[in-house]
């Protein structure tokens, strides 16, 4: 696993090196360790799923990779450097993009609006030439529109772009949040139960929309995902955690038949 | 009695249109001044969750610093600029001071806090500037303050030129405030940070960042609105009260709601322009303009407990 130059996967597809690195990490909420000296790394290209029963801590490592929580020992290594305590708006800038477990929206701007947050991170026309709505400014706005539009095609939303999201389905909120992450063409994206609550046909549409992110664009994908048949269906490699610590790491085929997963899966209905 | 209330009034609008426009026009200029205050609540309460007690200290602070600097001699155009970027420092302590340490504390908390900065505020004005009033450097600054006369349905409209320079001056602000709110991205980043704080952090938006941003905003309010009360009412502690005018406009259009602050501060300017010359003076002995919005805006959320623009749902620009 150490390999600098990555592997090749089941379906051909060639996974580069390590582009975030985990090290030792450990979590502490007070008394409560939320996460127990894990390390773990995701390359480049891949799609790492994170899987575990609820509690286990999955959502914690997301925020800490994003930068909402500070870990309590360990470090995070990104692009082959150590990364210094950062604000979640640094690590944005970063080129990390995320998505929320539960819905993380502007629900009174239009889907739009939402999505063209997502550029925020690629604008940089000063002050007062926005404001005036001049040349630097309006070119940055007008690439900016360009790429919005660009995904809103590939996420197939055209139909609800100006639709404020308040008023949207749930199913159809969680694309438009995904839409947002993917506008920041991120080098990493992080997906935080990106199925939950969602139907079977739901689901579907999401995972083929995840692998064909992926595949187009090459973008590095981290995600949690509780249902396994989908991470199966979709991840490269899986690390597993249960009550903060790491159980299992590898295939999902690896990791299927690990005993301590299979332990650990049975305590908890799926 | 009934006839008072219900025909006379409307009676007297009708004979004397030149009067009514009278009334309409000064209700008019405070309208859009209590508009501007209440924008100003409404910007620091969207990124940030706190009801900023200080907006009308901010007020006095920002048109006795204006003034003070005049007195020491100081070209007025370059006083104005001085006074922005005191206002801008204040911004700055303000978030490094006292949002900064306190972020994740309860909302009162941070109400409190910023009653802890009026009284700050108080005593820093009165060691500098002194306790005593002072009147506005509004020839100074080149606002014309001569007249203008109008004659609609052959009666008379007079026009003070210091009060159309405010509602022009504080017009342009307003629409200023909403083309940067709606088309740049510092614009987009305030208002997205008003609707969901993770998200807003999600995609790079800097909390430090847009809270100075506000606070800075909130004193060029205050500056532009000190002028001008100050030009009607001499510069003192109480032009305080421009700010508590901002209240039920707050109670009306809602704490968030951007059109509600428009809308609500120029029907409140109005109305109770309104109210206080057709039927305060005449039936209440006058002086209704002091309750009069806060109990329009009571009777009002006794119907529309969620304010005249409280849906969710409605484009909070
Ligand atoms: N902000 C927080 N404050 C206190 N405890 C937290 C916080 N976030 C998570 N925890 C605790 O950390 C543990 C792991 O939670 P979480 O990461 O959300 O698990 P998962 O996403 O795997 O369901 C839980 O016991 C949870 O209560
Ligand atoms: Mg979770």
């Amino acid at each position: 696993m150490k390999d600098l130059k990555g592997y090749v996967t089941a379906d051909g597809r060639q996974i580069g090196g390590v582009l975030m690195e985990m090290r030792n990490i450990t979590l502490k909420f007070g008394g409560v360790v939320a996460i127990k000296d894990i390390s773990f790394d995701v390359r480049e290209g891949e799609v790492r799923a994170i899987i575990g029963p609820n509690g286990a801590g999955k959502s914690s490592m997301l925020n800490i990779i994003s930068g909402f929580y500070t870990p309590s020992e360990g470090e995070v290594w990104y692009k082959g450097e150590k990364r210094p305590p950062m604000k979640p708006y640094e690590v944005a800038r970063q080129g990390v993009a995320r998505t929320f477990q539960n819905i993380a929206l502007f629900e009174g701007m239009t889907v739009l609006d939402n999505i063209m947050t997502g550029r925020l991170t690629h604008m940089n026309a000063g002050l007062v030439s926005q404001a005036m709505w001049w040349g630097k400014a309006r070119d940055e706005e007008i690439a900016n529109r360009e790429k919005v539009e660009e995904v809103i095609d590939f996420l197939e939303i055209q139909n609800i772009r100006k639709t404020p999201v308040g008023r949207l389905p749930y199913g159809l909120k969680k694309r438009v949040e995904l839409a947002r992450a993917l506008a920041a063409e991120p080098s990493i994206l992080l997906l935080d139960e990106p199925m939950a609550g969602m139907n079977v046909e739901e689901k579907e549409d999401m995972s083929r929309f995840i692998l064909d992110v992926n595949d187009e664009f090459g973008t590095t994908i981290a995600l949690i995902e509780h249902d396994m048949g989908v991470v199966m269906d979709i991840s490269d490699r899986v690390v597993v955690m249960d009550y903060g610590k790491k159980i299992g790491d590898g295939t999902p085929d690896e990791v299927r038949n690990n005993q301590d997963v299979i332990d650990a899966y049975l305590g908890v209905q799926h | 009695m009934l006839n008072d209330i219900f025909v006379a009034p409307f009676v007297d609008m009708f004979a004397a249109p030149d009067f009514l426009m009278q009334v309409l026009w000064e209700g008019l200029v405070s309208g859009i001044l209590y508009a501007l205050i209440a924008l100003g609540f409404v910007l620091i309460y969207r990124s940030s969750r706190i009801f900023n007690f200080a907006q009308g200290i901010m007020v006095v602070f920002a048109a006795l610093t204006l003034v003070g600097l005049h007195a020491m001699g100081v070209p007025a155009w370059i006083c104005i600029l001085l006074t922005l970027g005191v206002m801008f420092v204040l911004a700055v302590v303000i978030e490094r001071v006292v949002l900064r340490p306190l972020v994740g504390q309860p909302d009162i908390i941070l109400f409190m806090a910023t009653i802890g900065i009026t009284l700050f505020l108080i005593g820093l004005g009165e060691i500098i500037f002194g306790g005593e009033n002072k009147v506005m450097i509004t020839e100074e600054l080149g606002i014309p303050t001569g007249s203008v006369l109008l004659e609609p349905f052959g009666g008379l409209l007079i026009l003070e030129q210091k009060d159309i320079t405010a509602v022009i001056v504080a017009a342009l602000l307003v629409v200023g405030l909403l083309i940067f709110l709606n088309k740049t991205r510092m614009g987009r980043a305030i208002r997205a940070l008003g609707d969901d704080h993770q998200a807003a952090l999600s995609v790079g938006i800097s909390l430090q960042t847009i809270w100075v941003l506000v606070w800075f905003i909130a004193g060029i309010i205050a500056l532009v609105t000190g002028i001008a009360w100050g030009a009607r009412a001499g510069v003192s502690f109480a032009l305080e009260v421009i700010a508590y005018k901002a209240l039920p406009v707050l109670m009306l259009g809602g704490l968030e709601s951007i059109t509600g602050a428009i809308i609500g501060g120029l029907m409140i300017g109005m109305l109770e322009k309104l109210f206080e010359i057709y039927w305060g003076q005449p039936l209440l002995g006058g002086n209704t303009e002091t309750w009069f919005a806060f109990v329009l805006a009571l009777i009002v959320l006794l119907f529309r407990p969620q304010g005249l623009f409280g849906e969710r749902i409605i484009e909070r620009v």
